[in-house]
């Protein structure tokens, strides 16, 4: 049975450590997906002009676009040019929850991400995404240093 | 020395100037506001006709049987409603893979920050100083009925709005006038498109300008002083210029993240100053039942309550006018239905919240004076006579600063930065109208957010009374063209409503699990 491990990207090095680690798992797995997933950081719950508004669905097609450019397509073609078996997935919205939920629906049976400092008053007090998700996460979460 | 003697003589040169500047100013002022009342009289005057025989304005009746309407035609909507409008804000329904474009709340935030202001504030003040505390009955019902308008134009805002191929939306009364009218074969869509148009540029630099202009002037006025009205405009046309042409978004975002925080803290303000007086509250509400049904003594009596409520509810929540239709069409749906399901909420919070609110606090304060001996407002010019003869927002100013000293300073940058965000609002609104008119492109475009900065410094440079009386009319005139549109196109509503409602209850449409 296919084994399947959701690895989030941030498109910075510690996403790139957490790649590189679910790598040396699935070669020790043998038959193992990786599931690369970036989250655009969005919440249904912010003020916004209604010029920014008639312009959204533009936007958020150019913020995925983007984010395939530049972080996701890269990653998953040099993983499968070493002969991984990789699916990529972008979504919008809450980092924690987004990683929870596709780790839920595709069966997965770890999450990896790699380990940020905490930034800012807000992280401070509600925890980061690392925190979050250990704190709800659905199934194991590795941290990678 | 030589320096010396050149600097005192321009000393004794520049002496006089601020003297001179202030009579120049102010005959300016006065030269605007002549002009401006002549010019948009005749207006007013049709737009507030009396019904003959009775001192009961036709556009007012206009409004209340148009949200009566769609009230029993729909079913009582806003009420059936309301629990799932609140479940559709909160995301209940929305498809996980849809996140990032426009969400519920987000579409509803947008329309209540160009609604939520200046009407909430200064509009109550006006109805209340006229029409005394019974004006809030109606102005309650008012709010209630017009949940339904809402409903109906929102839904249509987003049924009938025009998806670009680059992705960008264009919504709003003129576009389900046109496809609308055209759907159904009914004639005369494209020349109602070209009036509401007119009707919304008119709006847009009234109600949405000037209106705004003229009371954060006379806010900021309150607190520093008196001094001349376009000093104020030119401010204001400075910053919005920034925004809307400069495409200076930093400012625009401030506003907005700003605007609910002051909002919250209106609430928050109200409450403290209704809780520490809370054994007036019971007496108040008393006060607002009685007065709507007997005018307490006010001019105009019952009538005079009424026609104050719902006039001043009208301008302040928008129902059946449509420019929450333009709002809202930005929502990309399969069901425009749920746009128009949210949208019922806006008159809810603006109208039945808020503003029974400001009147509760206004009416609770004694600012309005009340004979001892009759226990009937003295009345003074038409309207009620206050504690330091005023009106406005220095009415809801005055009327808060009885509980709480410092809230004047917190109210006049409240009104400072919701006259800003509704400005922007509104820019958006006059913008599509003249889009609509004239074609979309750069060089319109600019000319139309040039007349809108402009408008800005003639607004806060108009007194109250021409600016007020303007801004009403344009925004009522709006509802005119509005209301035939829905009259037309509320079968197609209904359709959807019927069916959508149907696959919610057969579970097709069900929420998503988190």
């Amino acid at each position: 049975m296919t084994t399947t491990l959701v690895v989030g990207l941030d498109g910075g090095p510690t996403g790139q450590k957490a790649l590189d680690f679910a790598k040396d798992r699935a070669r020790a797995l043998g038959d193992c997906l990786i599931l690369i997933c970036y989250v655009i950081e969005w919440s249904p719950y912010t003020f916004q002009t209604p010029e920014e508004n008639e312009q959204r669905h533009q936007r958020r097609e150019e913020e995925i676009a983007l984010a395939h450019e530049r972080v996701v397509d890269p990653a998953a073609k040099a993983a499968r040019d070493e002969g991984f078996t990789v699916e990529d997935h972008v979504a919008h919205g809450d980092a924690a929850e987004i990683l929870d939920r596709l780790a839920r629906t595709r069966g997965a049976t770890q999450i990896i991400i790699g380990r940020v400092a905490t930034k800012g008053m807000m992280e401070r007090l509600f925890g980061g995404v690392s925190a979050r998700l250990i704190a709800t996460s659905s199934v194991p979460v590795t941290i990678v240093p | 020395m030589k320096y010396l003697s050149r600097g005192a003589a321009a000393a004794a040169c520049l002496l006089p100037l601020p003297a001179l500047a202030q009579e120049a100013a102010v005959s300016f002022d006065q030269r605007v506001n002549d002009v401006f009342a002549a010019s948009t009289g005749w207006f007013v005057s049709l737009i507030f006709a009396p019904i003959p025989g009775t001192s009961f304005p036709w556009i007012v009746l206009w409004l209340v049987v148009a949200a009566s309407i769609f009230t029993i035609y729909f079913g009582f909507i806003q009420f059936r409603a309301f629990g799932h409008a609140l479940r559709l804000v909160r995301g209940d329904y929305s498809d996980p893979n849809d996140a990032g474009e426009v969400s519920h709340f987000q579409a509803l935030a947008t329309a209540l920050s160009g609604t939520v202001g200046l009407g909430n504030i200064a509009g109550v003040a006006v109805a209340v100083g006229i029409g005394g505390p019974g004006a809030t009955f109606w102005m309650i019902l008012a709010g209630l009925l017009g949940m339904a308008s809402k409903f109906t134009e929102c839904t249509l805002g987003v049924k009938y709005r025009n998806e670009y191929p680059d992705g960008h939306v264009s919504g709003g009364p003129m576009y389900y006038m046109t496809k609308g009218f055209a759907e159904r074969g009914v004639p005369g869509g494209a020349i109602l498109a070209v009036i509401f148009s007119i009707f919304t540029i008119g709006g847009a630099l009234g109600g949405g300008n000037m209106f705004q202009a003229n009371q954060a002037h006379a806010q900021i006025a309150g607190i520093l002083g008196d001094y001349p009205g376009w000093i104020t405009g030119v401010v204001f046309a400075a910053v919005v210029f920034a925004v809307i042409i400069g495409g200076i978004k930093s400012i625009a975002r401030v506003t907005e993240k700003v605007v609910p925080f002051m909002g919250i803290l209106y609430v928050g303000a109200a409450l403290i100053v209704l809780i520490a007086n809370y054994q007036l509250i019971g007496w108040a509400f008393g006060q607002i039942f009685v007065g709507a049904f007997t005018g307490l003594g006010v001019a105009g009596g019952l009538v005079g309550a009424l026609i104050q409520g719902f006039r001043r509810a009208a301008f302040s929540n928008e129902a059946g006018v449509g420019s929450a239709a333009i709002a809202h069409s930005a929502v990309r749906t399969n069901e425009p239905i749920t746009e128009g399901v949210v949208s019922l909420l806006e008159p809810f919070i603006d109208t039945v919240v808020i503003c029974t609110m400001t009147a509760l606090v206004i009416t609770i304060s004694g600012v309005l004076i009340t004979d001892p001996d009759t226990g009937r407002f003295v009345l003074d010019d038409g309207a009620i006579a206050t504690v330091g003869d005023v009106s406005g927002v220095q009415l809801t100013s005055a009327a808060f600063a009885t509980g709480l000293s410092w809230f004047p300073y917190v109210l006049a940058l409240a009104v400072v930065l919701f006259a800003f965000s509704t400005m922007i609002s509104w820019s958006y609104y006059g913008l599509k109208a003249w889009t609509f008119l004239f074609g979309e492109g750069k060089k319109t475009e600019l000319t139309f957010k040039l007349i809108f900065c402009v408008f800005i410094v003639i607004g806060a440079a108009a007194q109250l009374g021409a600016v007020i009386d303007f801004s009403d009319a344009m925004i009522f005139a709006m509802a005119v063209a509005n209301i035939i549109a829905l009259y037309v196109l509320m079968p197609v509503v209904k359709r959807e409503m019927n069916a959508y409602f149907g696959k919610v209850r057969s579970g097709e449409i069900a929420p998503y699990a988190s």
